[in-house]
């Protein structure tokens, strides 16, 4: 005889604001099998977990009813405290009346009335429940990280030290993503190269650390502990095993008109190049697309230089499988497109600011290179027009970002502070020049973020004016930017008139192209911008809600430096946790075939996303075979139960989800 | 708690206006990108960004008697480059309405109403603008009766004033389009 209890949560507000929380627990102590029914103000606190504890215990009760939040916030909660009171963990269910009921609802009586039915419905469900037990499965101690910017290198340093391997994997030529292009970093104004090159060449020797550069993620299969993941290396030209890196194919190359991708199209490259002087590897690649020998046949001026015979027109693309046990997904950001706006999401640029038809109107990323001493002007501050010193420069702040016109309703969160010390920097290298900052809000939120921004105001002068520009036009050789001061009234409504040489966009940070086809890769969500999903907001920060993959840095919102660092290193303490142990514990919600009735069709072997249908041969004592029929394996199965819908003869069923359990939950509905 | 102002009956200005119109103006976060663009400000006594800040504190009164409602050319370039999709110059418009309705019409708009009801007046008796009566009407209406005078010979000249207007043919067309914009005169 069944002996249910049942926990009503008021959480806090939550639900007790739109649900009669007594009367559900009143009416459920009415229920048939119901043996002990309480209300509570936080079920989840230690209180509340004791009422559950104490009843088990005191009423020998055979499975509990939490009637609280959603199973994905509290259901391991509540299943920890029952197998601490000796009650097996999956006799414990939750009925979910606060996302599936007070947070859409506003009548209370309509409220109260469905969180009885629901309480009602998982009555039924746990009557019928059986104790079932984890399955452990090994755990491959290697990690993957996608990624090789501050925060995939940070991550991957962080395990290998802990003693575990790693494959680092970057889709550019070498490692060091978007801080390698900064001159200087915010608030201390440390040189980005000199703070990153190091963990750059770090990363490169660490003998954990197993580093593929213009290499990119192709597929990805498993479950956590034990993903299989192909990866496809970009034909380089060039064999890396033979290559020096000294340097002469690129001196040499005919082709030296190509817009440089790290320059921020402000340089130029050739067809055969490292991104950059410091770049790890320093192994060159040949963009095929740009090289005269790829275009025409001619040419093969590198090939014929090169003193040790690394240059290979004829190499491939080739694939290399790894076996790991976790992934962490760092692929960053890249900023919004204001020249061409962002089509993929129907979202024009900013034509009132020109559409980019005017050289002088950068982006954040080309100041960063006009200022860096690694950039194409050496660090001098020459706008790209005419290669002159600017005298007035304009910094606009949201392009792109808080802009629902445009369809980033988000604060990029980084700009307020790296236009802060794009002026500071400016206004350092040209002494009689001026800043004007455009902005809204100054968002300085941070350690010593807000001193900061004000020393860019009291003690660089830089000229703050809080409003949005509404065009920039061009006037002679001069760029002029209509605005108005929204701290000045009075005749004229405060209109701004600035005839600059140099105007700086602060755009949108935007997740990188392609994320999406990698978020579908690898079974995690992304949310409507395309930045990856954290399992949990505030308490699960660095998870996905696909166990084993964690996500550090901008990929998963807009963040500077630091922040990106911090979620790195949290995500490679969540990865040196599950490498801890040599096994896994996984939920047992699986599926089972009744192999008596299987009639072998194998239907469900096309359905299975997980491919954990194997075929099994059954025999009679003398050996002949009598049929084939299906067995899930337990390892791979993850309990989404296609084939159960799927069997023609009714011969599969999920454990914790049985076809009895789910109809006698709709009978249970009144 | 934004349930209970949902029950409440009192609605604030911005609320009313929300229900009325379609146009939300607490979407407005005052970036000033309005008034940055907008050719007609130097006229304004109020900014169209401080119009939308009148209407979010719920001053009615300032809003209706302001002068920039009337000196709003409906260009439309602020309701184009606003970032939060607020439909400036067509909220003016609602005000406009309002500011007529309530009789709290800015003095300085005289003029500009004068202007606008002689035109639709002519649009309304013959579906085109003619363009002497139309300048006489408004000169009556604003007893304006000589400014601009010694223009009339050189324009008649020129063959831009014609003695007789011609009526559109379908007035009744005409006559639906007033109808169906509420009839207002």
């Amino acid at each position: 005889m069944a002996r249910i209890g049942v926990f009503v949560c008021w959480c806090g507000e939550n639900i007790g604001r739109t649900v009669d929380c007594p009367k559900v627990a009143a009416e459920a102590a009415e229920f048939p099998g119901v043996v002990h029914s309480v209300d509570y103000k936080y079920m989840c606190s230690d209180p509340g977990q004791g009422l559950v504890k104490e009843a088990i215990r005191e009423k020998k009760l055979t499975g509990v009813v939490v009637a609280a939040c959603s199973p994905r916030m509290h259901e391991s909660t509540f299943r920890r405290a029952c197998a601490e009171a000796g009650l097996n963990p999956f006799l414990c269910e939750m009925a979910n009346i606060r996302e599936h009921c007070s947070w859409v609802h506003e009548d209370r009586g309509e409220a109260t009335a469905k969180a009885v039915q629901l309480v009602r419905v998982m009555v039924e469900k746990v009557k019928r429940n059986e104790a079932l037990f984890p399955i452990k499965v090994p755990v491959t101690k290697r990690a993957l990280v996608i990624g090789g910017g501050i925060a995939g290198i940070q991550a991957a340093l962080d395990i290998a030290n802990g003693g575990k391997k790693v494959v680092l994997v970057e889709k550019e030529p070498s490692i060091g993503g978007h801080m390698a292009q900064l001159s200087e970093t915010f608030p201390t104004l440390d040189c980005s190269q000199c703070i990153l090159t190091p963990r750059m060449v770090e990363a490169a020797t660490h003998p954990n650390i197993t580093l593929h550069t213009y290499a990119e993620v192709e597929s990805v299969s498993g479950f956590i502990g034990n993903f299989d993941v192909k990866i496809r290396l970009k034909a380089r030209s060039v064999d890396i095993k033979k290559c020096t890196g000294c340097g002469l194919c690129a001196q040499k190359c005919p082709q030296k008109k190509i817009p440089s991708e790290f320059d921020e199209g402000l340089g130029m490259r050739t067809a055969i190049y490292t991104p950059f002087a410091q770049a790890v590897p320093n192994k060159p690649v040949i963009d095929r697309a740009h090289c005269t020998k790829f275009l025409n046949g001619k040419c093969g001026i590198c090939q014929k230089i090169c003193p040790v015979g690394a240059v290979d027109y004829t190499q491939e693309d080739t694939f290399i499988e790894e076996k790991v046990g976790a992934i962490v997904v760092a692929t960053g950001y890249r900023l919004y497109d204001f020249r061409n706006g962002e089509k993929d999401y129907g979202i024009e640029g900013y034509g009132e600011y020109g559409y980019g038809q005017y050289k002088d109107v950068i982006d954040g990323l080309q100041f960063e290179r006009l200022a860096s001493a690694s950039g194409p002007t050496g660090g001098e501050i020459l706008r790209p027009s005419d290669g002159k010193p600017p005298e007035k420069v304009v910094f606009i702040k949201c392009v792109g970002s808080r802009d629902c016109a445009k369809g980033l309703s988000y604060c990029s969160k980084i700009c307020c502070m790296y236009i802060a010390k794009h002026a500071m920097l400016y206004k350092h290298k040209v002494h009689h020049g001026t800043a004007y900052v455009f902005y809204m809000d100054i968002r300085a939120g941070g350690k010593s973020y807000d001193e900061f921004v004000r020393r860019a105001i009291e003690e660089d002068g830089a000229v703050y004016i809080r409003g949005r520009v509404s065009r920039i036009y061009k006037r002679g050789g001069k760029l002029v930017v209509v605005g108005a001061d929204t701290l000045l009234g009075g005749t004229g409504g405060g209109r701004v008139e600035i005839e600059a040489d140099l105007v700086v966009l602060a755009t949108a940070m935007r997740p990188q192209y392609g994320i999406e086809a990698l978020a579908q890769k690898l079974s995690i969500s992304y949310d409507e911008y395309g930045f990856l999903s954290e399992a949990h907001p505030k308490l699960r920060p660095v998870e996905t809600n696909t166990a084993g993959i964690f996500l550090a840095g901008a990929c998963q919102g807009a963040k500077d430096i630091p922040e990106a660092v911090g979620q790195a290193s949290g995500a490679a303490a969540k990865v040196l946790g599950l490498f801890s142990g040599d096994e896994l514990e996984r939920e047992p919600i699986v599926a089972h075939v009744n192999q008596s009735q299987c009639v072998g069709c194998f239907y469900c072997e096309q359905v299975c996303p997980y491919h954990a249908i194997e075929r099994e041969e059954k025999r009679d004592k003398a050996g002949n075979l009598i049929a084939r029929v299906a067995k899930v394996n337990a390892g791979l199965c993850q309990g989404c139960g296609a084939c159960v819908a799927t069997c023609r003869s009714n011969s599969i069923d999920l454990d914790g989800f049985s076809a009895e359990q789910v109809f006698s939950q709709i009978g249970g509905l009144k | 708690m934004s349930a209970q102002r949902k029950d409440s009956p009192e609605k604030t200005f911005a609320e009313q206006m929300a229900a009325e119109t379609g146009i939300d103006v607490r979407k407005c976060y005052q970036c000033g990108k309005c008034t940055a663009g907008c050719p007609m400000v130097p006229e304004m006594d109020y900014t169209p960004s401080q119009i939308m800040r009148l209407v979010q504190i719920g001053d009615r009164e300032a809003a209706l008697r302001s002068a920039t409602i009337w000196y709003c050319a409906s260009c439309l370039t602020c309701s184009t480059r606003c970032p939060q999709e607020v439909k400036i110059a067509e909220f003016m418009d609602a005000l406009r309405e309002r500011s007529l309705k309530a009789k709290k019409v800015n003095p300085r708009a005289r003029k500009i109403i004068a202007f606008v009801k002689s035109f639709l007046g002519g649009i309304r008796r013959a579906g085109r603008v003619h363009e002497i009566s139309m300048v006489m009407e408004y000169k009556t209406r604003a007893r304006d009766l000589f400014s601009d005078v010694l223009l009339a010979p050189v324009m008649f000249v020129k063959g831009k004033l014609k003695l007789l207007g011609k009526p559109v043919k379908d007035r009744q067309a005409v006559a639906r389009i007033f109808e169906r914009t509420a009839g207002a005169k």
